[in-house]
């Protein structure tokens, strides 16, 4: 007479790091058998070739994997950026305006300085700015959640509206030509202000950059005395007046930090690739990189896997779309398939399912 | 005398949670029609999760349950309802901006017009059928916290319940109230009514019920008529072998005093006083106890002396034990004004094991260790913790108190609570304080532990500490401690020595003081 429903769920004690990733692994080659169904039945294209082709899209070329490269580098370092917030449960939307305001901060030292300064000289003041200029991003949402208990999703989100329209501003003021609408490369010929090249590649000092980062924001989070007060701050507030750290100090210093991160990754787009600025430059990899940083559970290592995976789909998806003539909705489907998975594997990771025998009769 | 007819009989009742806990397993209770049942059990034993299944806020898994011999489906509070069941849940859930009556008819799906009167008038007939002194039109914010427990009873009387459940219904309740309380019950047993009590005071037990039902780790352990039980027995069943239920209590070795508080007041964020004009003083040597109703400023006095609480007047004065008071020279230090890191940097030896364990004392996600750097986590060379001394300390603590877990690294927030109140205790005391404040040390935690925890305390009173005991268990006071501090409303309504003293007395002495949450 009581229902009994055929299985039933259980929470998981936690799963050792490498059962977490085969979990997932099995996830992407499920996602893979999925996105070949789909692929062989919308467009009759042979999946093989279709994945193949993927792959060369990030990876086929010395130069297809240079990008590959500073995608990875760029999404990587807002993932560094937002982490010390999340895992402070500050939950910062807003890192798409901090680097937006970074790339400002950037492109305006570099116009406005221009033949005044010295382009090495020149470097070091945008850089300056830039981390300047997130900072300030930062500090006002964590200024005022920590004085008025304001919501700071709401309050970081705003943040990014005015970083666009501000840039959105100043572009029109810098435009060249006149009534472009556009500002197009800075200092083109001069080169000022343009992060140096080293090894003869374009992007290797911004990729060093970011993978010095990554170490250090690593052993920032997991040995220092700030990552230890952040991990407290972010489980209880009460806790941590309790053990004296000083809450207010700590969410707004680590904001001040995240956004700074923010304005550095900034100032590596327009100084070190783009040379320009729209007020696209970010692309919505700052709330992409929420996403890097959840899915490696704030950890900068696992971080590199994730945003890997990410720049991945997204470079394949645009080269399948040029390459076969389809849509770019298709690679945005595909992609939306692979990234499907692998969140939902994430209930595997928490949850067992627990089959029941139909045994004992009801009374 | 004809044979005893079932109110309720619960069958081979199994409830299960997720896969490894196993709430309730394959068990049998029998309810008689007009008796008082009472149901004991350790906390954690299911005996809240076994009365939610005939409230209709669980389901069993499998099982059996018979009303009045007829089997039926619980499958909602509505369900309980209308098989005349009525639970009284530990936290009452009432619209502070009603009235009685506006709450107790709340939900009611009656037909008709709403009238308030007649729902009044049949309120008032309960209360003098029973002895009742609640006021229809008083709204809930106006009321002691024994009243909202009388609307809560009320509200199920007046659905027609004739099986009520009440769920540790004197946790909150002075010996007074609960005295009434138990009246009331003996009133309604008289109409005809059977009762279910839950609950883990053993005297109230012996007290109130006709029968016990023991529940040990979600299994029926078996019934005993309660004239033929006594405490021990009914530990030994509730805990599966024998405890000793005696706590050590040696007379105080050269009281100094460690810790004076005079005259403190302190406002909560809505400028509402909270403690007014508190003084007393802690000596050395010596457990000092503070009772009170829950509420009446427990948790304020002892974070304001830990430095959470801002301070609005008074002082508060710490004396080191390592210095000579008797040179007039030599002045105690204030702690008026001070966050938690200036105190221990003012080289202040406290400890404090507050009240929400996971919420203030600890780290839930992090393991033994990363909970004894709390108190360390300052002292790592430059930038970085050091994990050596607390991996070191956890060690210790984890087998000195055997404390239960895989390892130090163990998310503590997983352990029993047993176990993480020993983390929380075993880190105050290590950090050998000079004074030692702990608040409902042994809320929750099982007998055995709990004994621990007293011997800990007795210990350290040996060792020549000033500890600080709020409680909540009255009898744990009175055999704890030298002597008892009395909080009513905000303020001392009474020093008293535990020794001499009796529990009418600290009874009265937790509602004298007009105001506050007490009685008229």
């Amino acid at each position: 007479m009581n229902k009994k429903s055929l299985f039933y769920l259980a929470k998981r004690d936690a799963l050792p790091w490498h059962k977490t990733w085969l979990i997932r692994g099995v996830a992407i080659v499920l996602a893979l058998i999925f996105c070949s169904l789909i692929t062989m039945l919308l467009t009759g294209l042979n999946p093989v070739q279709v994945f193949s082709t993927i792959f060369y899209g990030a990876f086929g070329t010395a130069r297809k994997t240079w990008v590959t490269a500073q995608n990875l580098a760029i999404l990587l370092g807002i993932s560094l950026a937002i982490t010390p917030a999340f895992k402070m449960r500050f939950w910062n939307i807003g890192a798409e305006g901090q680097v937006l305001i970074g790339c400002l901060a950037c492109a305006a030292c570099m116009i406005t300085l221009e033949g005044k300064v010295s382009s090495g000289l020149m470097v070091v003041i945008s850089l300056a700015a830039s981390l300047l200029a997130g900072a300030v991003w930062g500090f006002l949402p964590a200024f005022f959640k920590a004085n008025w208990e304001t919501n700071e999703t709401l309050f970081t989100l705003m943040m990014n509206y005015i970083a666009t329209q501000l840039a959105a501003y100043f572009i029109i003021v810098w435009e060249v030509p006149k009534g472009s609408g556009k500002i197009g490369i800075i200092n083109q010929s001069s080169e000022a202000g343009w992060l140096p090249v080293i090894g003869g590649q374009k992007y290797l000092l911004l990729i060093l950059v970011v993978a010095v980062l990554t170490g250090l924001m690593f052993i920032y989070l997991q040995y220092s005395k700030h990552g230890y007060e952040i991990a407290v701050v972010g489980e209880s507030h009460r806790t941590a007046s309790y053990a004296g750290i000083k809450v207010n100090r700590v969410i707004i210093r680590t904001m001040v930090l995240s956004g700074a991160i923010c304005g550095l990754v900034g100032f590596l787009l327009v100084s070190g690739t783009e040379h320009t600025l729209t007020t696209t430059l970010v692309g919505g990899r700052g709330f992409t990189a929420v996403m890097v940083s959840w899915l490696a559970k704030f950890n900068p290592i696992g971080m590199i896997f994730t945003s890997l995976l990410l720049v991945f789909l997204q470079r394949g998806a645009t080269e399948i779309s040029s390459v076969f003539g389809l849509n770019h909705s298709f690679a945005d489907i595909l992609t939306g398939i692979i990234l499907f998975f692998i969140i939902g594997s994430d209930f595997f990771t928490n949850y067992e399912i627990h089959y029941q025998r139909s045994g004992k009769e009801g009374k | 005398m004809e044979a005893v007819k079932n109110a309720v009989r619960m069958e081979n009742i199994t409830k299960r949670f997720g896969t490894k806990v196993v709430a309730n397993n394959a068990v049998n209770l029998e309810l008689h029609e007009g008796e008082i049942l009472s149901l004991l059990g350790e906390n954690g034993s299911g005996k809240t999760t076994l009365m939610n299944m005939l409230s209709g806020i669980y389901h069993p898994d499998e099982g059996q349950i018979y009303i009045h011999d007829k089997p039926v489906t619980i499958s909602s509070p509505k369900d309980a309802f209308d098989n005349g069941i009525g639970m009284i849940h530990q936290h009452f859930k009432l619209v502070d901006v009603f009235t009685a009556t506006e709450n107790i008819i709340l939900g009611l799906n009656e037909d008709g017009k709403l009238d308030l009167k007649k729902a009044s008038q049949k309120v008032r007939d309960i209360c003098n059928k029973y002895g009742f002194d609640i006021k229809p039109d008083q709204k809930i914010y106006d009321m002691s916290v024994s009243q909202k427990q009388t609307v809560e009873i009320v509200k199920v009387l007046y659905r027609g319940a004739d099986i009520l459940i009440l769920d540790e219904p004197t946790a909150v309740l002075t010996p007074q109230e609960t005295d009434k309380l138990f009246q009331i019950m003996r009133n309604m047993q008289k109409d005809g009514k059977s009762l279910i009590i839950i609950t883990h005071k053993l005297h109230e037990v012996l007290e109130v019920s006709d029968r016990v039902a023991i529940l040990r780790k979600g299994e029926y352990v078996g019934d005993v008529v309660t004239k033929n039980a006594d405490q021990q027995s009914l530990t030994d069943m509730m805990v599966g072998r024998r405890v000793s239920l005696n706590i050590d209590r040696p007379a105080p070795v050269n009281p100094q005093p460690r810790l004076t508080v005079e005259h403190l007041t302190v406002y909560d964020d809505l400028g509402v006083k909270r403690l007014s004009d508190v003084s007393f003083t802690a000596n050395s040597g010596e457990i000092l106890g503070i009772a009170g109703v829950a509420g009446s400023g427990q948790r304020e006095l002892l974070e304001a002396i830990a430095g959470l609480y801002p301070v609005a007047e008074g002082a508060i004065n710490f004396y080191d034990p390592n210095v000579d008071y008797s040179d007039p020279a030599n002045k105690p230090k204030s702690l008026v004004g001070m966050d938690p890191m200036s105190i221990r940097k003012a080289g202040v030896a406290m400890s404090f094991v507050p009240e929400d364990r996971l919420g203030m004392g600890l780290v839930g996600t992090m393991g033994m260790t990363g909970n004894m750097m709390l108190r360390s986590w300052r002292k790592g060379k430059g930038l970085f913790v050091s994990r050596k001394e607390p991996e070191a300390l956890a060690k210790r603590i984890w087998e000195e108190l055997e404390v239960v877990t895989p390892s130090t690294s163990f998310p503590v927030r997983r352990m029993s609570g047993g176990n993480v109140q020993k983390v929380l205790v075993g880190r105050e005391i290590a950090q050998e304080p000079a004074v030692l404040m702990t608040a409902y040390a042994v809320r929750g935690l099982d007998i055995n532990t709990s004994y621990t925890i007293y011997n800990l305390l007795s210990e350290q009173k040996m060792k020549g500490r000033a500890v600080i005991y709020v409680g909540e268990d009255l009898d744990v006071l009175l055999e704890l401690c030298d002597r008892i501090l009395v909080l009513c409303g905000g303020q001392v309504s009474g020093v008293v020595d535990a020794r001499t003293t009796d529990k009418r007395q600290v009874g009265v002495l937790m509602t004298r003081v007009g105001g506050g949450e007490a009685d008229e």
